[in-house]
């Protein structure tokens, strides 16, 4: 199995991850995430029949406590870090366009 | 007697017996850090004044006789993904470079309730995504014993300030080797624990199924001091283990004698550099003269443990840093946004380095529609395989031996240009991430005039037999004792 990634692929997966993406860089990617992706393939190799995807490796069960509210960080301070806020709430642009 | 070559173990007596105070002993270390890390360029933040006061409040704290344990009053630099409250922590990215946590990792607390005195924060690849600290966005690190070399990654500051004696310790973390790997280009000590034992809060999470933070020291007794103080039970941190830490300090003399190391025979293959093997032969009849037996195992899917551990990390990399949004924290760009996705796209393309961006749009690839059950799922599958090798392999030996790597360090610049050549600098230290189980990295021995690692890996929950080994070895060698030529 061979996938060749084109730059329409990188591009998709660009838009997946919500990264902005040049058709130069498109271009740059294409050829190294095949390589990497063809590397990747020779794990079709090894016979996986009746193995169970890991999941965890602790061994731990479920971690479960108590469901009481403890104090938190104060507004104030979480929102010292906030590139953009206004009465409390952090501020962005439109989320949900007219589409 | 210069004051920042002595270990965690010497100078804590001599600070018990007065003999120095932490403020000597800080100011020392952060005049030589002023010195010479303009041409290693392993710190990223130096925390002067900060350290001052801690060292002070150390020295009373001597003074008094009150809490004082063996890493009151010692200066240690911090990798810089572990939160810092007050103190900027970066990842070594432009989308973090003016980020300063509100909150500290559970490690700086517990740090701090010992009086450990915080130095600084140290270079790193982006996120933690490389094997040179070449993928940091803000400034190359030079390794100490050639400063045209890599100090390996990710965690190469952290490498690179211990080796260089600008911390009398140093903090890591390693996700697929970044502890170990540059431990072996620097000839430092440091562990891998097991994944579970010290806890990840305040961690800014590569792979949060792989991520193990670990202790960079000098010697293995000055790493067990350090782990017995990070490890145990954390609340915020639910994968973290429920069984108390032991003290590995109080053990780590009992001899070797009888015990067996097992010998992975799929690490032994050609494309080693000769005086990496030889070296790592050399070790292995140190052992013997010790008294420990000597035995081939096998670990038949080593070979796919590099494909296994990229796509896992890259999966779990690209939804871990979908947080970084330009909205919140970090860096924001935002000219002419029309709607909150617009924040994301600019935010994103100027915020990540190029390997940051491959590894979450390859993650992406992975986890899509299509090409979930062939990558990530078909990987998960042979994690499993990965984790029984070592189950198996462990049952009839006690740890196993094998390299940190196939050659020492490279030069900066060699591997830039290949992301795949410069993941298979990792081929020996990624597999034991994905199983789980902890690894010990110490130094044993020299190539061209370059430091050559090894790693004893052991089973779960077991570090107590690695600083034993690790131990019994720095008792009759003195690889760890060389310092580099600056």
């Amino acid at each position: 199995m061979t996938n060749k990634i084109d730059t329409d692929m990188v591009k998709h997966v660009a838009h997946l991850v919500r990264l902005g993406i040049s058709e130069e860089e498109a271009q740059k990617f294409s050829p190294q995430f095949t390589s990497i992706i063809d590397y990747f393939n020779m794990l079709n190799e090894v016979d996986t029949e009746n193995v169970p995807p890991a999941s965890d490796i602790t061994n731990n069960t479920n971690v479960l406590r108590e469901d009481t509210a403890k104090p938190s960080m104060s507004r104030e301070e979480f929102l010292k870090n906030a590139p953009n806020s206004e009465r409390g709430y952090i501020k962005v642009p439109t989320v949900l366009g007219d589409e | 007697m210069q004051l920042t070559s002595l270990t965690i173990r010497e100078a804590s007596e001599m600070l018990a017996a007065k003999q120095i105070s932490s403020v000597e002993l800080t100011q020392a270390t952060l005049q030589r850090a002023h010195e010479i890390d303009p041409q290693i360029q392993s710190y990223v933040t130096i925390t002067d004044d900060l350290a001052l006061e801690q060292a002070r409040q150390a020295d009373e704290r001597i003074a008094k006789g009150e809490n004082v344990t063996p890493l009151t009053g010692i200066p240690f630099a911090m990798k810089d993904c572990i939160s810092t409250r007050g103190v900027r922590t970066t990842c070594s990215s432009k989308i973090l470079e003016d980020y300063v946590p509100q909150y500290n990792a559970t490690v700086t607390n517990k740090l701090a309730d010992v009086g450990a005195v915080l130095m600084g924060k140290t270079n790193m690849d982006e996120f933690g995504m490389g094997s040179s600290c070449e993928n940091s966005a803000l400034f190359n690190t030079h390794n100490p014993w050639d400063l045209e070399r890599v100090p390996g990654g990710s965690s190469g500051g952290s490498a690179a300030a211990m080796s260089a004696g600008l911390a009398s310790f140093t903090i890591g973390e390693d996700t697929g080797g970044s502890v170990r790997m540059p431990a072996g280009f620097c000839n430092v000590t440091g562990i891998k624990p097991t994944y579970g034992r010290v806890s990840r809060y305040g961690l800014i999470s590569l792979v949060s199924s792989f991520d193990c933070i670990g202790p960079m020291t000098r010697d293995v007794y000055d790493c067990a001091t350090v782990l017995e103080t990070i490890a145990g039970h954390d609340p915020q941190d639910s994968t973290t283990f429920n069984s108390p830490v032991p003290r590995y300090t109080q053990h780590v003399t009992k001899s070797v004698k009888g015990m067996t190391i097992g010998i992975p025979k799929e690490y032994f293959v050609s494309g080693m550099e000769a005086g990496v093997e030889s070296s790592i032969q050399e070790a292995i009849r140190t052992y013997e003269k010790l008294g420990m037996k000597i035995q081939e195992v096998s670990l038949p899917n080593t070979q796919y443990a590099l494909p296994v551990y990229y796509l896992l990390l890259f999966a779990e990399a690209s939804s871990n840093l979908a947080r970084m949004d330009g909205t919140r924290f970090g860096l924001s760009v935002a000219e002419n946004a029309k709607d909150v996705i617009d924040i994301y796209l600019q935010t994103r393309h100027e915020g990540f380095g190029d390997e940051v961006k491959r590894r979450i749009m390859l993650g992406a690839y992975a986890l899509s529609a299509g090409y979930y059950d062939a990558y990530y799922l078909k990987a998960q599958k042979v994690r499993t395989l990965l984790r029984r090798d070592f189950e198996l392999a462990l049952s009839s030996v006690d740890i196993l031996l094998a390299p940190t790597c196939p050659t020492t360090a490279f030069k900066l610049g060699e591997k830039t240009n290949d992301p795949l050549e410069m993941y298979l600098s990792d081929i020996y230290v990624v597999a034991t991430n994905p199983a789980g189980v902890p690894a010990l990295a110490l130094p044993c021995g020299f190539s061209n005039n370059m430091p050559v690692g090894m790693q004893l890996i052991g089973k779960h929950l077991d570090e107590q037999t690695l600083f034993q080994v690790g131990h019994a070895y720095q008792q009759v060698t003195d690889w760890h004792k060389q310092l580099p030529p600056l």
